[in-house]
């Protein structure tokens, strides 16, 4: 029960930073038909920035310097980049992005080093916030999921109780409309390329010191927020905060089981041992497969429903 | 024609690529290339392996260098990867390097043994010599066994011998949960670790056995609580770089109370992150640490946090020390810089280490010292008289297991060299 409490905060603690990965991401993706493979390095940068800021300021001003700079950053990037790339199809956007992320990298190797920086939890959250049974919980994981929970109201209540929510969903879907009413749709892209940015900045700042700030946290987290975007249903927010949870607790919980083929073997009657057939693959147990089980989702999802979860074009 | 003048060209070609390797061998340098990994997740421990190598390499020039020759310490940045290092060997190779160094992770250490052996097999007048500092995979001194390859640290099962003798002391102890990187290195702790507690206090339990991702691991809160759950009083983890300092945090994070016995806690960046909590807790197995005592480790460690005076950076690999000072040594005494002379004088080294007399297993290629497992303290000024990353905690020597009891049998058998 305690082991069974403690991993589903864990999971969910989890699950709500990579949904503030992947909402952006999505967003970006519904709104120009970018996969944008730079968005994990805003990730990253949000980081660096926090951790350059708290070493001046301290944590709380590069809460808020750290997701601005970003989010410029990302203005930057669409209106001098994205934009001009544009008129040469998805193909060059694409690579463009990719690009943009070993550049980011380089980047951060230069500047930072190549080595994980000292960037650490605020002492004021450095405490065990309760305990549940035995286990104490650190602050630090409530203060990110009331964060995570605190963007994602925020989120909502932009994008359906403002009129710059309307104008951005209407651009969404009818574009050529909203510009014939009279308003500059590339400045709504714009927006919502820097606010994608920014929430992954901000995801940055409250993960990179409850994990490690390094050089390669992009490539490490880059990946898995692609396997929630395709699994939720390409440009689909809620579809991506399902599958933000589902993949956080098939990564968390997976730890725990040490089953294997060859329990669910032996278990049927099959008799194993280290001369038998393929003894290793038998072997690998639920934990130890736990890092290929979000792809192993994806690959299941795009096979039974391709445009994923609740999204709502096809492929 | 043209057939005919490529190949003069091709023939021209390697006269001066040869010409060149035996002016690079003239230039009065004795280069050791270090291979290890300077980017990726375990670039700060590569990093900290350089300072000790270049720290090593002074001292050797300050006195005049060897056979009038200097060191020069040549750094190659290998990922942590088996492939790219066998890619930065053949690089080293080209260079006309014939000496290497490597510690830091078994599988890459595996791959660079069986690079090295092919090359000198197939260029017997061109050998390298391998130093490895800190691979502690068992299989390198037994079955992957090479002449050219030293290894200066103790292995896995040697240092895991030392840790359960400790260990089967401790009367309170009753589970015991095993978590390990998984690869060569972390397997080998996992099976050493069964095997020799089944042995040695058969009543104890082994109620968890992990093997996570090598350096993939950002949160190891999943596993803290799964070893909270199991009930264990003690955990056994060969981590190492961040896998450990990460580990330590998740369980100072959750209030785990449990004992953690260790082979790297001892450094880089696992003290300042467990801090007070680990006082009594957090214990380490190694050949060295700087309160074994004595006044030429005082001398030591001094020099080096002169030298490198960030709060980082603790004297800890001891290893290379000896394979320099060996190194030097074996030259002086082969009057030769030729690896393969150099390796038939290092394999018959003693020396007078700060751990005390340390020699060189012929047999194996093994370098045979005492061996400690030590506890997490607060720094005291007397038996722990410094601290670890200036944090004011520092290591306490629990047990000092003498030389001659390290010594395991070996299933080695290599050939050695025709001269």
């Amino acid at each position: 029960m305690e082991f069974f409490l403690v991993t589903t905060l864990n999971s969910l603690s989890y699950g709500l930073l990579l949904f503030m990965l992947s909402s952006g991401l999505t967003l970006i993706f519904s709104m120009m038909g970018v996969l944008n493979f730079a968005h994990a390095s805003f990730y990253m940068l949000g980081a660096y920035f926090a951790y350059q800021t708290s070493t001046y300021l301290g944590f709380w001003p590069a809460l808020v310097i750290a997701p601005l700079a970003v989010a410029f950053l990302g203005a930057l990037t669409e209106r001098y980049g994205l934009r001009t790339v544009h008129r040469y199809g998805h193909v060059a956007e694409l690579l463009f992005t990719f690009g943009l992320a070993y550049i980011i990298e380089e980047f951060v190797h230069l500047l930072w080093g190549r080595a994980p920086v000292e960037y650490k939890i605020p002492e004021i959250l450095d405490f065990s916030a309760f305990s549940i049974f035995s286990t104490q919980y650190p602050a630090y994981r409530v203060f990110m999921m009331l964060m995570s929970v605190g963007m994602l109201a925020c989120l909502y209540l932009v994008l359906t109780r403002t009129r710059i929510g309307l104008i951005i969903q209407a651009s969404l879907t009818h574009p050529e409309m909203v510009e014939a009413l009279g308003h500059n749709v590339p400045s709504v892209f714009m927006t919502v390329f820097a606010g994608g940015a920014a929430l992954a900045g901000l995801a940055g700042v409250i993960g990179g010191n409850a994990f490690v700030t390094e050089p390669g946290m992009a490539a490490s987290v880059g990946t898995i927020v692609f396997v929630v975007v395709v699994f939720g249903g390409m440009g689909s927010l809620a579809g991506a905060f399902i599958a933000s949870l589902i993949i956080g607790a098939v990564q968390t919980f997976s730890v725990a089981f040490d089953y294997s083929l060859a329990t669910l073997l032996t278990g049927l009657g099959v008799q194993l041992n280290t001369e038998s057939a393929w003894y290793e693959l038998w072997k690998v147990t639920i934990a130890q497969a736990a890092p290929v089980l979000p792809y192993i989702l994806m690959v299941l999802m795009l096979i039974v429903r391709p445009k994923g979860l609740m999204g709502t074009r096809e492929g | 024609m043209s057939m005919k003048i490529s190949r003069t060209a091709i023939a021209g070609a390697v006269a001066l690529l040869a010409l060149a390797g035996s002016v690079q061998a003239a230039d009065g340098t004795l280069k050791i290339a270090y291979l290890e990994g300077l980017s990726g997740p375990f670039a700060n421990v590569g990093e900290v392996g350089l300072r000790h190598l270049q720290f090593a390499a002074d001292k050797v020039n300050a006195r005049g260098g060897v056979l009038g020759q200097k060191i020069e310490v040549v750094p190659f940045d290998t990922k942590t990867s088996p492939q790219e290092a066998q890619l930065v060997f053949k690089q080293l190779v080209d260079q006309g390097i014939r000496y290497m160094m490597q510690g830091n992770g078994s599988a890459v250490a595996i791959a660079l043994t069986e690079a090295l052996a092919k090359h000198n097999s197939r260029s017997p007048d061109k050998t390298v010599l391998y130093m490895n500092y800190g691979a502690v995979d068992p299989s390198l001194t037994n079955d992957r066994c090479n002449f050219y390859h030293f290894r200066f640290d103790a292995d896995v099962d040697m240092k895991m011998h030392a840790l359960t003798s400790y260990m089967a002391a401790q009367k309170d102890m009753k589970k015991v949960y095993l978590i390990n990187q998984d690869y060569a290195f972390g397997q080998s702790v996992a099976k050493a670790g069964r095997a020799m507690l089944a042995k040695k206090r058969p009543d104890v339990q082994i109620v968890g056995d992990d093997l996570h991702p090598l350096g993939k691991v950002k949160d190891f809160a999943p596993y803290i609580a799964k070893i909270k759950a199991s009930g264990a009083d003690a955990v056994v983890s060969g981590n190492w770089g961040n896998d450990i300092a990460l580990l330590i945090k998740a369980a100072k994070e959750n209030g785990i109370t449990a004992n953690f016995y260790t082979y790297y806690a001892g450094g880089l960046g696992t003290p300042p992150v467990i801090g007070e909590a680990g006082v009594g807790h957090l214990k380490q197995v190694t050949v060295f640490h700087s309160n074994i005592g004595g006044s030429k480790t005082a001398e030591e460690v001094a020099a080096y946090r002169k030298r490198f005076p960030d709060s980082k950076d603790d004297f800890y690999w001891t290893s290379i020390m000896t394979a320099v000072d060996m190194l030097t040594r074996s030259i002086e005494a082969s009057k030769s810089t030729d690896p393969t002379k150099v390796a038939f004088a290092m394999e018959k080294m003693k020396a007078d280490q700060l751990t005390g007399e340390v020699y060189m297993r012929p047999e194996n290629h093994q370098l045979v010292q005492p061996i400690f497992v030590s506890t997490f303290s607060k720094a005291n000024g007397k038996d722990v008289k410094f601290d670890v990353e200036r944090t004011g905690f520092g290591f306490k020597t629990d047990a000092r297991i003498e030389a001659k009891d390290t010594v395991l049998p070996t299933t080695c058998k290599f050939q050695r060299p025709k001269v």
